[in-house]
């Protein structure tokens, strides 16, 4: 597992609200996981407006990401470990 | 100059936001004056910019007191290691609400949001989660929100 910012991934969207990352995931992603805030990915605590949602598209995640200076992205990174962690997750 | 304070054994965590507008330091550091007053112990959460300024601005701690990282005191909360009596996140953009939404989710506690900013009355609308509010237009000049937080801490500090 590795931290966000050593991670290669895509930027999706950028300055996004949640409703948007939500409904961005909803559309495009195979498997959509709804979060709780202060869930831990890629060891850091997701930051967001519940409900908070995370794609998945086999190895492929999809995330927001919010940065205090920065507003909130959409991020899309392939990491197997971490889908399969994800996907252990008890389910809400 | 020394701060008469009384004892509560309280503690209030302010969740600094981006340092990007002017009035945030100040009015942090006016907060922790007023806190500490009303017996409560403040403890600083924000990110490496954030953080010090106030420890710039305060080197000798006499407001400030604690200190600690914004993840890994969201961490901690959401692992339930850490608990505080007050929740105080400042907020001037949609990062800010969010962290006072995470904030509110995994506590369950009823947050306190400072807003302020250019377009603090936009961010105060977006708010739907439960909360107390402390609005004003403050940028560069953090008297609005001074008098705000002077008219209403009192009444938090009893009732949250």
């Amino acid at each position: 597992m590795a931290c966000i910012e050593s991670l290669k991934y895509e930027i999706v969207l950028k300055g996004a609200s949640f409703s948007e990352c939500r409904e961005y995931i909803k559309k495009n992603c195979r498997e959509v996981l709804t979060v709780d805030p202060g869930t831990l990915l890629f060891e850091k605590p997701i930051i967001g407006i519940p409900p908070v949602f995370i794609g998945l598209d086999g190895d492929t995640i999809t995330f927001p990401y919010t940065k205090p200076c920065y507003g909130t992205f959409l991020l899309r990174t392939e990491n197997p470990e971490e889908a399969l962690r994800l996907r252990k997750m008890p389910r809400k | 100059m020394h701060i008469p304070e009384m004892k509560t054994g309280k503690e209030a965590l302010l969740v600094l936001g981006c340092p990007q507008v002017p009035v945030q330091t100040a009015i942090a550091l006016y907060l922790m004056h007023s806190l500490r007053r009303l017996g409560v112990r403040p403890v600083v959460a924000g990110n490496q910019a954030a953080r010090m300024l106030i420890e710039v601005s305060d080197p000798a701690h006499h407001y400030a007191g604690e200190m600690v990282d914004l993840d890994g005191c969201i961490t901690e909360l959401a692992a339930g290691k850490r608990k505080y009596d007050y929740f105080m996140v400042f907020v001037h953009n949609d990062a800010g609400v969010s962290y006072g939404a995470t904030v509110q989710s995994i506590t369950g506690k009823k947050v306190v949001l400072i807003i302020y900013g250019e377009h603090f009355s936009e961010i105060s609308d977006s708010v739907d989660f439960p909360c107390e509010k402390i609005a004003a237009k403050a940028v560069h000049n953090p008297m609005p929100l001074k008098k705000k937080i002077d008219e209403v801490l009192n009444w938090l500090v009893s009732n949250l």
